[in-house]
């Protein structure tokens, strides 16, 4: 005690050291990363030279040369690589974005109910969630795909209300054809839009001076769809529908969702929303029963408590794994490939790959591509759950 | 023990009546918790209930504001019955204030607006109104200081006492406490039920199940023993604590004064 220097802790030797030890390791850590980079690096390039590959990204100037059956974009087989990049890419979103709503949608209202206390509805959910979780997604996939090609052909298509046609060869629909005066009904409903936050907020600052509560929902909701309807009123109607008629092999007019798309985005739609349903309940019931009692006994109604007390504290606990929920869905998108839809994998990753034999810059492009769309989720919906994040101390 | 205790002074007792539980029954599933519930408790009036754990106690006071349901006999509270109307449930649960053991406080609103939450929402009073009396409430349990910050950030006391404002801020008739002070530090019991005594002063009809017989003896107009979910004895402090007339409640009375 006494011989105690004063500058410190005694450090024992250097080798036995926390300090030293930590850097001698990272240094080695990254010595060995390096190394390896560097050995893939000049192994490939010196066998794509023996191959005879160029390498490089002026294939995506070049003609594709082969058909996409579906796209967002016009599309002919004389466009290029870069082209059928950006086919894809819109499929893929597409796909997602729409799966994305529709699995949030249901898998919310499937957790809510599970905690129903309706035995059958709770039971049913049960079951829904049980099924739909441990079946491989791609063995639904194929099954709904199955499904959708069991329907009859165009030329037995089973009418709905008698302007939509199930087929084999897709769903038709009446397409809309916006005609003069269109762009009133646009302006009404911008005008709605734009109305709701100003009301919402003249609502609170009512609230806050008289104590009357305001409606602010069903007056929203009453002017979305209200201004826009007095307008089309007003301009007489101007949205026609093309529908579709039957032809000899296939519809005239309207619009088509083909099977492939319908299978796959209904496929993962409600593959994911048995877990958003899972993630939902354990969100709810997180949140202590002793909340919803406290509510109560403060007279407040059940709908208030569960919107003002236990959903901003369940959304705590569910925002995290939905977002995880989002990124797999996304990516499970690319099992497109299986059933021939042409998402980004299986055009630009698949059949233009095959064709240029740019196995690595296309690889690359695709990975970065899902990497991107997956980080820019994680980035929104970090930003919401800290914006949600509960402010406890 | 001594006779000596300080009594509080209240605005006495007053022959309306408040509460009236008839013939009333509960079962969970197979189980029956309440056996034949009748009580009477007039306005004004302050009741401590006790009892072994698991008699029925809390049970029955939460029966009151219906965050349980009773399956047979009456609750009349204000004059209005306890049925499933939802109607008759509101109007009860606006004039019934409730604290509860772990005072379930809403964890993600400052003390402030615990408070405030349910006039504005359900009395429909302007936020500065609100606000106002929700000062005076904290002022009232003393801890005005704490209005900014989130109930995480107290020590369980003073989350006890934010519960007893809150209830207070709906301006209630009858209040309800289930084991206010089991939950709290010996040092923090006593901040409470001082708390409780000043409600019990201003004529605040009060139903208490606590363990804690000083405050039975200091405050209570009647201390009800239950057990095995039935009303065993119910009589006024002293008599009660001096003169304990079934076994079972002297055997209750001798294990919880022992220490």
């Amino acid at each position: 005690m006494a011989t105690q220097s004063i500058d410190g802790p005694k450090r024992g030797s250097l080798l036995s050291d926390q300090r030293t030890r930590a850097i001698v390791f990272q240094a080695l850590a990254f010595f060995l990363v390096a190394v390896f980079f560097i050995y893939i690096g000049t192994n490939t390039a010196r066998n794509l030279e023996a191959l005879g590959i160029s390498t490089g990204f002026g294939f995506l100037d070049s003609p594709a040369g082969y058909d996409v059956a579906m796209s967002l974009i016009p599309y002919t087989a004389t466009d290029t690589h870069g082209r059928v990049f950006f086919v894809g890419l819109l499929n893929t979103l597409s796909v997602a974005v729409t799966g994305i709503i529709a699995a949030t949608i249901l898998g919310v209202i499937l957790g809510v109910l599970r905690l129903s206390k309706n035995w059958l509805v709770s039971k049913l959910v049960y079951w829904y969630v049980e099924v739909v979780r441990n079946v491989p997604l791609l063995l639904q996939i194929l099954f709904w795909y199955g499904v959708l090609l069991g329907l009859p052909r165009v030329r037995d298509a089973i009418p709905v209300f008698e302007t939509m046609f199930l087929s084999n060869r897709g769903f038709y629909l009446p397409r809309p054809v916006p005609g003069d005066g269109i762009g009133l009904i646009i302006i009404a409903f911008f005008v709605a839009v734009i109305a709701i936050p100003i009301i919402a907020r003249a609502a609170r600052k009512r609230q806050e001076q008289t104590g009357q509560i305001f409606p602010v929902f069903w007056t929203s909701a009453a002017l979305i769809i209200g201004l826009p309807a007095l307008a089309a009123i007003v301009t007489g109607f101007p949205l026609t529908f093309d529908y579709p008629e039957k032809g000899g092999f296939n519809f005239k007019g309207g619009m088509v969702l083909r099977p492939e798309f319908v299978a796959l985005w209904f496929s993962l739609s409600i593959y994911t929303a048995g877990f958003i349903a899972e993630i939902v309940r354990a969100g709810i019931q997180a949140v202590s029963h002793g909340q919803t009692e406290a509510a109560f006994s403060l007279g407040l109604k059940p709908n208030w408590t569960m919107r003002m007390i236990v959903l901003p504290q369940a959304l705590r606990v569910i925002v995290p794994p939905l977002t995880s929920q989002y990124l797999n869905l996304t990516k499970n998108s690319s099992l497109a490939i299986a059933i021939g839809y042409p998402d980004l994998v299986s055009t630009f990753g698949g059949t233009s790959l095959n064709q240029t034999g740019q196995a690595i810059e296309i690889i690359m492009m695709t990975m970065l591509v899902y990497l991107t769309i997956s980080l820019l989720i994680s980035m929104l919906m970090n930003y919401y759950n800290k914006r949600i994040a509960l402010v406890e101390r | 023990m001594s006779d000596a205790v300080q009594r509080v002074s209240t605005p006495g007792v007053s022959d309306e009546v408040a509460i009236q539980i008839i013939g009333m029954h509960k079962w969970y599933g197979q189980f029956h918790v309440l056996k034949d519930i009748n009580l009477t408790v007039r306005r004004g009036e302050r009741i401590v209930v006790c009892g072994p754990s698991g008699s029925g106690k809390s049970t029955m006071i939460r029966c009151i504001n219906r965050l349980e349901e009773h399956q047979q006999g009456q609750i009349i509270v204000d004059d209005i019955e306890l049925t499933g109307n939802l109607k008759n449930i509101d109007a009860i649960r606006r004039e019934v204030g409730m604290c509860f053991q772990h005072f379930n406080l809403f964890p993600h609103l400052t003390v402030l607006e615990n408070c405030t939450l349910a006039p504005i929402w359900v009395r429909k009073v302007p936020k500065a109104q609100a606000e106002e009396i929700a000062m005076e409430f904290l002022n009232k349990v003393r801890i005005p200081e704490q209005a900014a910050k989130y109930p995480g950030q107290l020590s369980g006391g003073q989350q006890q006492r934010v519960a007893i404002a809150r209830s207070l801020c709906m301006s209630p008739r009858i209040m309800l406490f289930d084991e206010p002070t089991s939950a709290l530090d010996p040092e923090m019991i006593a901040e409470v039920l001082e708390v409780m005594v000043n409600l019990a002063e201003t004529g605040m009809t009060m139903i208490c199940v606590t363990h804690e017989m000083g405050f039975a003896r200091k405050v209570a107009d009647r201390v009800i023993f239950m057990d095995g979910g039935e009303i065993i004895e119910q009589n006024e402090p002293e008599e009660f604590f001096n003169n304990p007339q079934s076994e079972r409640t002297q055997q209750f009375l001798s294990q919880i004064l022992a220490h």
